[in-house]
């Protein structure tokens, strides 16, 4: 057994993380954070895409570079870190993957080599506003291949040149569910507000728009679950990325930091804190690295993997994130420290696919249905 | 990434796999990893168990064979222990003297002493304990007064031990002295072993909540030892001592119990109010937690046992799994009980759900969190060796011992 990633991915591990230190430093997400009129960070994006980042595991037929998911988790903690302002999450773990998963040849044709060298950007529409989305209440239809209906939140909506979208296209079940493919040029949208504007997000409104459909009738639901499971993934790379991140910010201030004669780092009440920073985080890394490999290798138990991992890194990243403003006290809250970036980051990602509550709940309910195989 | 075995250690595993199903039954889902620990009566069986283990070569797996190990790797150690725990299997007595004090005799110890105790230890034929902890030197392990003096080649001990695991059934016993009370107190500490029938040594069992008696006070009065039976330098007793314990951090991985499988069972065999537990929304959030923390400690230690056969030393990751297991083992009792709502209170190993596990787990679980380092030293450890965080102010930092007594007035 070996349970780390290879020595290939590890250099490509570090030159990303020299990179994106280099390339998106808090200063470029705070330009992002700050200008209203930036979505995402345009030489960053141009720069990632010269380095063929986004077609990292799409086939050499479709103009990527054919590594593995595994290849991607590696790029995706580094991303995360650097709390990189871009639609890439949005992009290849969710667009690109649904186009792999679920894409006719001429769909992938079409998409994929533009998607690998970052010259398309693609992006993903399942939430209808406040609430969980289920085939009950879906209610973007299609038909005649036109879709209607609002989207919203949808990450990257207002810069994605396409997107992936769930719509009711039959009955209000799970069978009645369908995937479709929109060009976004001449779709009404609108940016919305959201708790992290280095990503952005907006409201698309479908008014017989035409669509194209990503997979066959009524195997959107499906579809959606096996593409969630894998983002899953690569979002719970990001997150531990953002949870170590904020953790090494902690450390670094506690042991600078000096009251009452010393080091805030050399009381228990945070040293204590910053270990359970510390333990929740490789907690989540190491169930990350199992969603890793299973995802690569298309284990059995890719569900449940899939699930853990989003689950811990969820509360990862979260708790290390609202933690390291407390260290930092006072300054912690102010907008000139950059403690807020990745509070606000932490919470959107950890709604972006579905909170946590659902998460936990998919968990148990794959646990079961393995245990009753 | 590659989680399966290399093809060595797949016939390692069908070999260990087969013998243990020739010796003992499988272990079903809910039940106890082990025939239930704290009852003395049990030690005869332990040691029959390990001697077979030992006959069949699967006692010191990663040992040297002249020493009566197999000459295997950490590797097929760790895949012994993970099949061993799908049967149902006499308690283990030997964490201590094979996962702490042979380390510490194969690194400290004589030829001779090796060839003598060694093998003897891995057949279960002797049980060591270890005598550290004092009432006055717990998580503080430095601070403990217990003396000894030398006289040519003998040493005269005197003072107490506590918190002793398996002391009243020992055959021998590995102990830190203060053998120097001038110099500062990590560096007036002499290490020894010795022989627990010895006269001058008396041994008072402790009851613990849960009833049973694992652990120990001993009492020494003019205890005489044999220069010979000194590990590592006089005054240089720390350093051997760190050996021991280096040991433990990697040893005390053994399996909580009731850990995920078994809430997650009594979850969905118990009916309440509205239908099976497993079907409530609270319950699923919690059990969701702990797979986490459970799945995580485990792949945790899938990545130090590949830095291991690597050759690497365990990296740093390894410090929590006792942080995080202790905890939840506390937790998931309570929260079984509480399942069980008003029947939960019975302790009833005839009557009651997987055998009493949740209430016998509920009394012994507190121990869990204070032995072998307390959560709150281990994250002690986590911050400092770990994150690099400064340490605590030490007031007893480059004075001698004997004048720490002062600080306490």
């Amino acid at each position: 057994m070996n349970f780390d990633f290879s020595d290939d991915q590890r250099m490509l591990r570090d030159q990303a993380q020299k990179f994106l230190t280099d390339q998106s430093p808090p200063r470029v997400v705070r330009d992002v954070l700050e200008d209203s009129a930036k979505a995402y960070d345009e030489k960053l994006w141009g720069e990632m895409a010269a380095l063929g980042w986004m077609g990292t595991a799409i086939p050499e037929e479709y103009g990527g570079a054919g590594l593995c998911p595994e290849d991607l988790c590696v790029l995706a903690e580094e991303l995360g870190r650097s709390l990189a302002p871009t639609p890439f999450s949005s992009s290849v773990y969710l667009a690109t993957e649904a186009l792999l998963l679920a894409g006719s040849e001429d769909q992938k044709q079409k998409y994929l080599p533009d998607l690998a060298m970052g010259e398309t950007i693609g992006c993903f529409a399942l939430a209808e506003g406040v609430g969980v989305p289920t085939p009950k209440n879906i209610s973007v239809t299609a038909s005649n291949g036109a879709l209607s209906g609002v989207k919203e939140p949808v990450a990257d909506g207002d810069v994605a040149n396409f997107v992936v979208v769930l719509a009711r296209s039959g009955a209000a079940d799970e069978r009645g569910m369908s995937l479709y493919l929109v060009d976004l040029d001449g779709v009404d949208r609108e940016s919305v507000e959201t708790i992290d504007p280095t990503r952005s997000h907006a409201r698309l409104t479908f008014n017989g728009t035409s669509a194209e459909l990503l997979g066959a009738e009524g195997e959107g639901w499906d579809l959606v679950q096996k593409i969630i499971d894998r983002a899953a993934v690569y979002f719970a790379f990001e997150q531990v990325g953002g949870a170590q991140a904020s953790l090494d910010m902690a450390v670094d201030y506690a042991k600078n930091r000096f009251a009452f004669g010393r080091p805030i780092g050399s009381y228990q009440a945070i040293k204590h804190k910053l270990a359970d920073m510390y333990i929740a985080t490789e907690l989540a890394r190491s169930n990350a690295y199992y969603g890793a490999w299973a995802i690569t290798t298309g284990a059995p138990d890719v569900s449940v993997a899939a699930a853990a991992a989003r689950v811990a890194a969820s509360e990862a990243f979260n708790h290390a994130a609202r933690e390291n403003i407390q260290t930092h006290g006072g300054m912690g809250f102010t907008w000139e420290f950059d403690c807020h970036m990745y509070y606000r980051r932490a919470k959107i990602l950890s709604l972006n696919l579905g909170g946590e509550r659902r998460w936990k709940d998919r968990l148990i309910s794959q646990l079961e249905a393995r245990n009753a195989a | 990434m590659d989680f399966n075995d290399t093809t060595s250690e797949a016939e390692f595993r069908v070999e260990a796999r087969d013998w243990l199903a020739s010796q003992v039954p499988k272990r079903e889902p809910g039940q106890a990893y082990a025939v239930r620990r704290g009852d003395d009566a049990l030690l005869p069986l332990a040691k029959e168990w390990q001697a077979k283990k030992f006959e069949a070569n699967f006692a010191g797996i990663n040992l040297p064979k002249e020493y009566g190990g197999r000459g295997d790797t950490r590797v097929e150690q760790i895949i012994f222990a993970q099949e061993e725990a799908n049967f149902v299997t006499p308690p283990t007595v030997f964490g201590i003297s094979h996962g702490m004090v042979v380390p510490t005799l194969l690194a400290y110890a004589t030829e001779e002493q090796k060839q003598r105790y060694v093998p003897a230890t891995l057949r279960g034929d002797e049980v060591w304990c270890q005598l550290f902890s004092e009432p006055a030197g717990g998580s503080d392990l430095a601070g403990l007064r217990t003396r000894s003096e030398r006289d040519g080649d003998e040493w005269t001990v005197n003072g107490q031990k506590i918190w002793t695991s398996g002391g009243h059934y020992a055959d021998l016993g590995v102990l830190v002295t203060r053998s120097d009370a001038g110099v500062e107190k990590h560096k007036g500490l002499t290490y020894f072993f010795i022989d627990m029938k010895s006269p001058g040594i008396e041994v008072r069992q402790i009851k613990q909540i849960s009833g049973a008696s694992h652990f120990n006070e001993v009492f020494f009065t003019d205890l005489k030892i044999p220069d010979s039976q000194r590990l590592g330098k006089e005054g240089e007793g720390w350093r051997v001592a760190i050996t021991t314990l280096m040991n433990e951090r990697v040893e005390t991985g053994v399996r909580p119990a009731p850990d995920f499988d078994d809430i997650f069972a009594l979850a969905r065999d118990l009916v309440l109010e509205d239908g099976p537990a497993i079907a409530d929304d609270a319950i699923r959030d919690q059990l969701a937690d702990w797979y986490v923390q459970t799945r995580g400690v485990q792949l945790t230690r899938m990545r130090t046992m590949t830095a291991m056969s690597r050759g690497q030393q365990p990296g740093p990751e390894n410090s929590i799994a006792k942080v995080v297991n202790s905890s939840k083992r506390q937790r998931i009792a309570q929260f079984g009980m509480d399942l069980m709502d008003m029947g939960g209170i019975v302790r009833d190993r005839a009557s009651m759900p997987m055998e009493s596990l949740f209430q016998d787990a509920m009394l012994d679980s507190p121990g869990n969190r204070i032995a072998a380092g307390t959560d709150e030293i281990l994250r002690n450890v986590i911050g400092e060796r770990v994150l690099g965080l400064p340490r605590e102010v030490r007031v007893d930092k480059d004075k001698p011992f004997a004048d720490l007594a002062a600080l306490e007035k």
